[in-house]
């Protein structure tokens, strides 16, 4: 009895609507989080996470709306995250039908709002999301968090930076590369190898899946999960192909 | 899936606080059950069914459960042989005692027992894992060897292989379910465990009177 690597695609969701993507045949709407969330569901994805990159905090109703449309219809567990400033967020979303929050820039701001959560809710359900990048100050930390998508450097060491939220209660880390993201180059091996030596917590890897050979290499060093956005997106990889892939690697999948 | 062509089991989710109720209500609602999420205990005593939920800590679980008076309630049920399914922390509470970072806490009682951390190198327990059913089992009936259900509890408590316990395993052995007369529990989350969970609360529901 193993765990299995877990496959997540993520959908980024802007006012409601998943951004970008390509129109399945299958699908009525490929811009609905809820139909897309259905078809991953349908093809083997193990979890789901929305990234919200909705820029008005007006328009936040509409995604607490998507959340319990998922989740009535969608019975795999929903990580949700983006723009999570408080605990009354995190609670609204979980309430929403969330099982995880994912928890990025106000936790930089402010640590103490890592273990506020994880003592509220269970460090089960809160995911630390960190945008690491390889620091180009040589003086610097040799990868580091980022922060407003990665346009920011915090000379913050992001090895570091895992170890001390899985200490304040973070039930999982989600390590995403900035210089890979989008590059379809590969995940950052040795990142996820180096914070997966420091932290005792699952960790996801992010950032870089371009090909079918990525995947592998990622569990290889060290993820309990891989996340791709894009190439699911694009219909370029399916879930499918990628777990037959980890599977011919002898790595355990559902 | 539906349970039946019999009148829908009346199945009560009990809100005693803890978190994500709505999965819980829907996966039961979808397969046949007619579902209500309250904390009224004279309609937890009188439902066909009593899902008791949970996430998070024992302690903050058990604190829910005690101001809501329902410990008496769910151990009434059980010594009547009415049925209760924990789960998640939800079965952890229905052992004698949780022990999370040294602070003992008292659970429902119902099994013999204690809720531990598990010794495992990473936690939590979190993913698709396969399980250990004994031979005739009743909530895995049907159900194929490999089929993987979703975990998420750095805790647990021991398997009883003589009380025909289901075994778990991540870095220890411990149990993955237990099935002893009108109890039923799971330490995995059927409710987000797609078909195969959907399966399983199938054969939960065909339990009910």
């Amino acid at each position: 009895m193993t765990v299995a690597v877990r496959v997540i695609p993520c959908l980024d969701v802007d006012g409601g609507r998943v951004v970008k993507g390509v129109n399945f045949t299958d699908l009525r709407d490929a811009g609905d989080p809820v139909e897309m969330a259905r078809l991953y569901d349908a093809e083997g994805a193990d979890e789901l996470t929305f990234l919200d990159i909705t820029a008005s905090s007006g328009d936040r109703e509409t995604t607490y709306d998507i959340v319990r449309r998922t989740a009535e219809q969608v019975f795999i567990p929903l990580t949700v995250g983006g723009g999570v400033r408080s605990t009354d967020d995190v609670n609204r979303l979980l309430r929403a039908g969330a099982d995880k929050v994912g928890i990025n820039t106000a936790a930089v701001a402010r640590p103490e709002l890592v273990r506020e959560c994880a003592h509220r809710f269970g460090n089960q359900c809160i995911v630390i999301s960190i945008d690491a990048r390889r620091c180009p100050d040589p003086t610097g930390p040799r990868f580091e968090v980022t922060t407003h998508g990665g346009r920011r450097g915090t000379g913050i060491d992001a090895v570091a930076w895992a170890a001390q939220v899985v200490e304040l209660g973070s039930g999982e880390i989600l390590l995403n590369s900035m210089d890979a993201d989008g590059t379809r180059d590969g995940y950052d091996l040795e990142m996820i190898s180096a914070v997966r030596a420091e932290v005792d917590v699952p960790v996801i890897a992010s950032g870089g899946a371009g090909e079918l050979g990525h995947f592998p290499p990622a569990v290889g060093a060290g993820a309990d999960a891989v996340l791709a956005a894009s190439v699911f997106h694009f219909g370029q990889l399916r879930i499918g192909e990628v777990k037959s892939a980890l599977r011919a690697e002898g790595v355990p999948v559902r | 899936m539906s349970a039946g062509g019999g009148p829908r089991p009346r199945v009560l989710v009990l809100d005693y606080g803890s978190g994500n109720l709505r999965s819980a209500q829907r996966a039961l609602a979808r397969v046949g059950a007619d579902v209500t999420v309250s904390d009224d205990l004279d309609a937890a005593r009188d439902a066909d069914g009593l899902v008791v939920p949970g996430v998070g800590a024992y302690a903050a679980c058990m604190a829910g459960i005690d101001g809501l008076g329902a410990a008496p309630v769910v151990r009434a049920r059980l010594a009547a042989g009415r049925p209760v399914l924990g789960i998640c922390v939800g079965m952890q509470v229905l052992y004698e005692r949780g022990d999370e970072h040294g602070v003992r806490t008292a659970g429902i009682g119902a099994l013999p027992g204690e809720v531990r951390r598990l010794a495992a190198p990473i936690l939590p327990h979190m993913g698709w894992n396969t399980v250990r059913p004994p031979a005739g089992s009743v909530l895995f009936a049907g159900l194929p060897a490999d089929t993987r259900f979703y975990f998420v509890h750095s805790y647990a408590a021991k398997a009883d292989p003589d009380a025909g316990d289901t075994i778990g395993e991540h870095g220890e052995p411990f149990a993955a379910a237990v099935e002893r007369g009108a109890l039923a529990a799971t330490q995995f989350h059927p409710e987000k465990s797609g078909d195969a969970g959907a399966h399983l609360l199938t054969n939960w529901l065909a339990t009910l009177a």
